[in-house]
């Protein structure tokens, strides 16, 4: 960032500290360490791993997702389009005799109706995981930490918000430190 | 767990040692060298010459596609040698044969996902991008084939000018809905699958492009367990989804043929002998292009031995299968007493088409035969030979079918022949230069492999070394939802 080029100097905008993220080397010490951030009683704080940790949402504490219902709800929905569409338009709409065949019956109507039960049921799937997790999130401050980037390669983290009614700027850095963190980095965003 | 320090380039992943796992990862691989090996693909200035000379090979190719489809639509579908009798001939071949290429991909990034197959993390990208881009050629041959293109909406369910909507108690409906949904969901499957690693692209990014470009695309993903906590479910949910849509699309496929009149068509056989021979060649599709990738790439540690001998006995067992649906056609036409079903099963390996009948069998029965020798599962070259073998085989299945059948029906008096001329030859190769082509913009700008899954199968991914047994389990940390331990309340969706 090069603020010299303009003559006038750009004021700095006001920050404020977002919260504290905390790096581990090893799956190993990022399991333990979740388990103190949890037994500490923390409830704004996440874990960052490249790849799906497994034993994690144990560790965390975390309940499961309500997206399986969602998703049966749409597929359900996708089914009942599917055998709607063809009774209305085949059967209803403008009945018009093909081969002899009946204008509605349910055997020949699985094929469409199955598909559109699983297209619904799979765009379901992906999105509500994207509105769950509240995706696209283009701008994040975690993303000003430069550690921060070898999140999706090969270093795990823990990250707790400052908002987390237990934080507090050198109690929470101290307790991220004993469980067992390399590196314990504030992350600062722009006030609002 | 051995305490031997990591020195596994020398063992072969191949035996079978019931004691311990067979490693995925062979090397002194830990997740830095991982990323460093695939992220260098998309991220290298240039890629190595061979890729500008495919490049402009296939690139060439899908101009020619491009110019013959115009040709055909411009001139109307005289232009192809189809007749009466014979009106489906290369057109609805290359389609069967295309869909069914992409078969494979979806059985490995859903049905071996279900059955926990850790192998499929090397292979599972790379073989689903294959079945997006072969459902993308796929979809050409039924949309050019109609004639009058321009009305292709009719295929949609939109009424007419006559307020007539569309049939659908025609397989041919049917196949729109299966074929698009398939696209659709082996679409949203595949992107999903990248989004963890095309954050990793983004964080790695050098160039604003790239890190615009990337950073779009992952959607500002940032590996938070809570957000994988759902990623993982919507990745089980698509699999579990994605599962009953392949079988369903070929069969449904199947069904346009089962379900008319025709000898050699109208057979219940038909849905399991097509999804068979479907998953047989996209195998083979997925080893054609596997066997020259990892060694341009320079990826043999990630795709080892192991994985081409896996994909080797699938085939064995699917060609056996295919094999198998090709004599019990034979007896069925027998034993049914019908003189025309035994006609037309005389006239395939006796009639006008018995070299195609020939080509077929060779291709697809003996082929496979091979991978009963473990030095045929295992040997690189040999097994890329046997897929181009494999793949000529199961387009002349297809050709044998479709054309056979139409050929020489119940009149003597109304029987023809077919040959393609030139455009549908152009046509059908050029259709291969758009897959290739798409298929090395792939692996130049994305991710090859699926980092995050080849990187939690790794022994370092373990808790505690020992713990397992083995490997991790990818996707298999399920919310079990009843542990809950003290202080862990998390308001949660």
């Amino acid at each position: 960032m090069s603020t010299t080029d303009h003559a006038l100097p750009l004021a700095e905008p006001a920050r404020q500290s977002w919260g504290l993220l905390a790096e581990y080397l090893t799956v190993p010490e990022l399991l333990a360490a979740a388990e103190k951030v949890r037994n500490a009683g923390y409830r704004r704080w996440d874990c960052h791993t490249p790849f799906p940790v497994h034993g994690l949402n144990d560790a965390m504490g975390l309940k499961p997702t309500i997206l399986p219902w969602l998703v049966l709800g749409a597929g359900i929905t996708g089914g009942s389009i599917g055998m709607g569409l063809q009774w209305f338009t085949n059967a209803f709409d403008y009945p018009f005799i093909i081969g002899g065949k009946p204008f509605f019956s349910v055997p020949a109507c699985i094929p469409v109706a199955f598909e559109l039960t699983i297209l619904f049921a799979a765009v379901t799937a992906l999105l509500g995981m994207l509105v769950l997790n509240n995706l696209p999130e283009w701008y994040h401050a975690l993303f000003r930490s430069k550690q921060f980037r070898r999140a999706t390669a090969d270093r795990f983290f823990i990250s707790i918000e400052a908002i987390d009614p237990l934080y507090s700027p050198e109690a929470t850095r101290e307790f991220l430190k004993l469980t067992g963190s390399s590196h314990v980095e504030l992350i600062e965003e722009e006030a609002d | 767990m051995a305490t031997m320090p990591l020195k596994n380039t020398m063992i072969d992943n191949t035996v079978e040692d019931p004691r311990q796992r067979a490693p995925l990862v062979l090397g002194n691989h830990d997740f830095t060298t991982v990323t460093e090996t695939i992220c260098r693909i998309p991220e290298a200035s240039r890629p190595p010459q061979a890729w500008y000379i495919a490049f402009a090979v296939s690139s060439t190719l899908t101009l020619m596609l491009g110019c013959m489809v115009v040709y055909l639509i411009s001139t109307g579908v005289g232009v192809w040698n189809l007749n009466n009798p014979v009106g489906w001939g290369w057109d609805i071949t290359n389609f069967v044969f295309w869909v069914g290429i992409g078969h494979a991909g979806t059985l490995i990034s859903a049905i071996l996902f279900l059955f926990r197959q850790k192998w499929r993390t090397s292979i599972n990208r790379f073989a689903e991008a294959m079945t997006i881009f072969a459902v993308v050629c796929a979809g050409i041959f039924p949309g050019i084939h109609v004639g009058r293109v321009w009305l292709a909406y009719w295929l949609a369910p939109i009424p007419n000018q006559m307020q007539m909507w569309p049939n659908f108690r025609s397989p041919l409906l049917w196949d729109v809905f299966a074929v698009s949904t398939y696209a659709t969901v082996s679409l949203l499957f595949w992107y999903m699958g990248m989004i963890p690693d095309l954050a990793t692209l983004r964080d790695r990014a050098r160039t604003k492009i790239r890190q615009f470009a990337y950073g779009l695309l992952a959607l500002g993903w940032r590996g938070s367990n809570r957000q994988w906590l759902r990623y993982e479910r919507a990745y089980l949910l698509l699999a579990a989804l994605a599962t009953p849509l392949v079988l369903s699309v070929h069969s449904v496929v199947s069904f346009d043929f089962a379900v008319s009149q025709l000898p050699g068509w109208h057979t219940t056989i038909f849905p399991p002998y097509f999804v068979a021979g479907a998953i047989f060649s996209g195998f083979a599709m997925v080893v054609t292009l596997m066997v020259p990738a990892r060694e341009f790439f320079g990826l043999k540690e990630l795709v080892t031995p192991r994985h081409l001998e896996n994909m080797a006995k699938i085939m064995l067992a699917t060609g056996c299968m295919v094999g198998y649906a090709y004599s019990i056609e034979f007896f069925t036409a027998w034993y049914s007493g019908n003189v025309y079903e035994r006609f037309i099963f005389m006239a395939r390996a006796m009639g006008p088409y018995s070299w195609a009948y020939w080509t077929m069998v060779c291709c697809n029965i003996l082929t496979p035969q091979l991978f009963w020798f473990k030095k045929c599962r295992t040997n690189p070259w040999i097994l890329f030979a046997a897929s181009i073998f494999i793949n000529i085989g199961m387009w002349f299945e297809r050709f044998v079918i479709i054309v056979s059948s139409l050929a020489t029906d119940f009149l003597p008096g109304s029987w023809g022949a077919y040959a393609p001329s030139w455009v549908e030859i152009c046509t059908f190769i050029g259709s291969f230069g758009l897959f290739f082509t798409l298929f090395l913009l792939f692996v130049r700008f994305l991710p090859m492999m699926a980092m995050a899954e080849v990187k939690s199968v790794m022994p370092q991914a373990l808790h505690k070394q020992g713990e397992h047994q083995g490997l991790g389990d990818y996707w298999g940390d399920m919310p079990r939802g009843h542990e809950h331990k003290p202080g862990g309340h998390d308001v949660h969706h």
